[in-house]
């Protein structure tokens, strides 16, 4: 078979730019959906802080709330190829003429999108917690950083991890607009091969497996975690409630989480 | 000689235009038990929390120890340090266990030392028969275990005066009795309890004072025989005939 032939001569003569690209996919994919997720936590604690008493404070948090939102809309307003082309030609342009580093840009591209979704995905994690437990770190004395640093955010990233996992699923897809700014990332160098052996369709056959064997890892593997994370969903108490003295013991069931 | 710790005065809060709290003036000296009853809607909860400055009070000043806590010059988080709280949801931390639960709060708060904070910890843990237990979780607990770990945090944090909102309210009847004994235990010891409350037993038996509010106003503020043998306003007579039967 002619398919199945100039595949492996792809694979042959071609596989270390096809690493590289799988590399670079993986590299901005990851580090973009961290960073994000920490720009998102960061924006989530800000969005949170209770309102000011000072009318200055308040001007202060009116203005901030704003500048997030604005954040928020716009990047998720605007298709990520769009972002990149503006941010990657905009630094040029104020610059002289200088372009910043290419893999950098990347990550710094899809950082930024990532966090408008994140912010998203942290506030609705915020709310669903249950008010009380605000209300008993405050009772304690905790500040609001405090509060969110060692009651909140630990159950809101239980919660949100699977959202979260989507957000590294799409991204890993994602990157590939990069190569509007010349990113070597997986699709800028299969637009390479294709150039130089001509063979269109079996250039991108080969990376869509890659994306989509990429893709099915990642998401097996953060399944495996928010299952470890989430623990059992039903566990049998033994031991008396009314004697204290009794023995606690936790008999796990097996069941899937959700 | 009684030693003032806390005073209301003239405290009021209004939830847009429901006024919640009118006019509350109350002293609360050190060592004092005081039970405060009333019907749903009274605003016993409410006057708790704005203690705990949970809510902001609308008008009115809360003095600890002669200090105006809504002052400049005082640390809330300080503070609530020293005024601890125990709910009826009992808000333990979900991601901690027990023992975490009463250690974290000194830790970060209080700044001590994560050896002694668990050993103050354990103190108390065991202080309210909750030894076997430190190291389940929240979710793993029973509503009367889980307010006697409440309990035990609050403790942790060697506070001058504890606050215990409807602390039995959410619990089976059978384990009102645990929560009730170890608050029972602990008003022995000299600390300043105020204590929302429907159980009636606790309130008479327990309390050196006893409060009734009603629509927003302390009525009564006695010692529990008075009230229970002998109440004054009629509001309060038809209160406690409803909430204690026919006797």
């Amino acid at each position: 078979m002619q398919f199945f032939k100039n595949v492996w001569e792809t694979l042959v003569t071609y596989h270390s730019l096809l690493l590289e690209g799988l590399g670079y996919t993986m590299l901005i994919a990851l580090t973009g959906t961290i960073i994000g997720l920490i720009i998102g936590i960061i924006m989530g604690i800000i969005r949170t802080i209770p309102r000011a008493k000072t009318g200055f404070g308040r001007v202060v948090q009116k203005v901030g709330n704003f500048i997030i939102s604005a954040y928020v809309e716009i990047f998720r307003g605007t298709p990520m190829m769009v972002q990149a082309m503006v941010i990657f030609w905009g630094y040029a342009f104020i610059a002289g003429g200088n372009t910043l580093p290419l893999v950098p840009a990347g990550i710094f591209i899809v950082s930024i999108n990532t966090g408008a979704y994140m912010t998203e995905i942290v506030r609705g994690g915020i709310i669903s917690i249950d008010k009380g437990q605000f209300e008993g770190a405050h009772a304690v004395g905790m500040t609001h950083f405090q509060t969110m640093f060692h009651v909140i955010i630990p159950q809101v990233m239980r919660n949100i991890l699977p959202s979260v996992s989507n957000e590294f699923v799409i991204n890993i897809k994602d990157t590939s607009v990069l190569n509007v700014i010349g990113v070597m990332e997986l699709f800028y160098q299969a637009e390479k091969i294709q150039s130089m052996n001509l063979q269109i369709f079996e250039t991108y056959v080969i990376i869509c497996v890659i994306y989509f064997i990429m893709t099915f890892a990642v998401t097996r593997i953060l399944r495996f975690f928010e299952k470890k994370l989430s623990g059992k969903k039903n566990y049998v108490i033994c031991g008396s409630q009314s004697d204290p003295a009794a023995e606690i013991r936790v008999m796990e069931d097996e069941g899937d989480v959700r | 000689m009684s030693d003032k710790i806390l005073e209301l005065s003239h405290l009021a809060k209004k939830f847009g235009e429901n006024e919640v709290l009118k006019d509350i003036n109350l002293t609360v000296n050190r060592g004092e038990v005081i039970s405060i009853i009333g019907s749903s809607g009274s605003g016993k909860s409410t006057m708790l929390r704005c203690i705990n400055l949970l809510e902001e009070p609308t008008d009115g000043k809360i003095y600890f120890k002669g200090q105006d806590i809504q002052s400049k010059e005082c640390k809330i988080t300080e503070y609530r340090s020293k005024v601890g709280m125990v709910f009826q949801s009992f808000n333990l931390f979900n991601n901690m266990t027990a023992l975490e639960n009463c250690i974290r709060p000194q830790v970060t708060v209080l700044k001590r030392k994560r050896a002694d904070a668990e050993k103050i910890a354990r103190e108390f843990i065991e202080k309210v028969g909750m030894s076997a237990y430190v190291n389940a979780r929240p979710s793993q607990l029973s509503g009367g275990q889980k307010q006697r770990i409440a309990i035990a945090r609050a403790l942790s944090m060697n506070p001058e005066v504890i606050l215990f909102d409807e602390p039995t309210s959410a619990l089976d009847p059978e384990m009102v009795g645990e929560v009730l004994a170890v608050m029972r235990d602990l008003s022995t010891t000299g600390l300043t309890m105020m204590v929302v409350t429907h159980e009636m037993q606790f309130a008479r038996e327990v309390s050196t004072r006893v409060v009734f509010m009603d629509s927003g106003v302390i009525l009564e503020d006695t010692v529990p025989e008075e009230i229970f043998t002998n109440p004054k306003e009629a509001r309060t007579r038809e209160f406690l005939t409803r909430i204690l039967g026919t006797n």
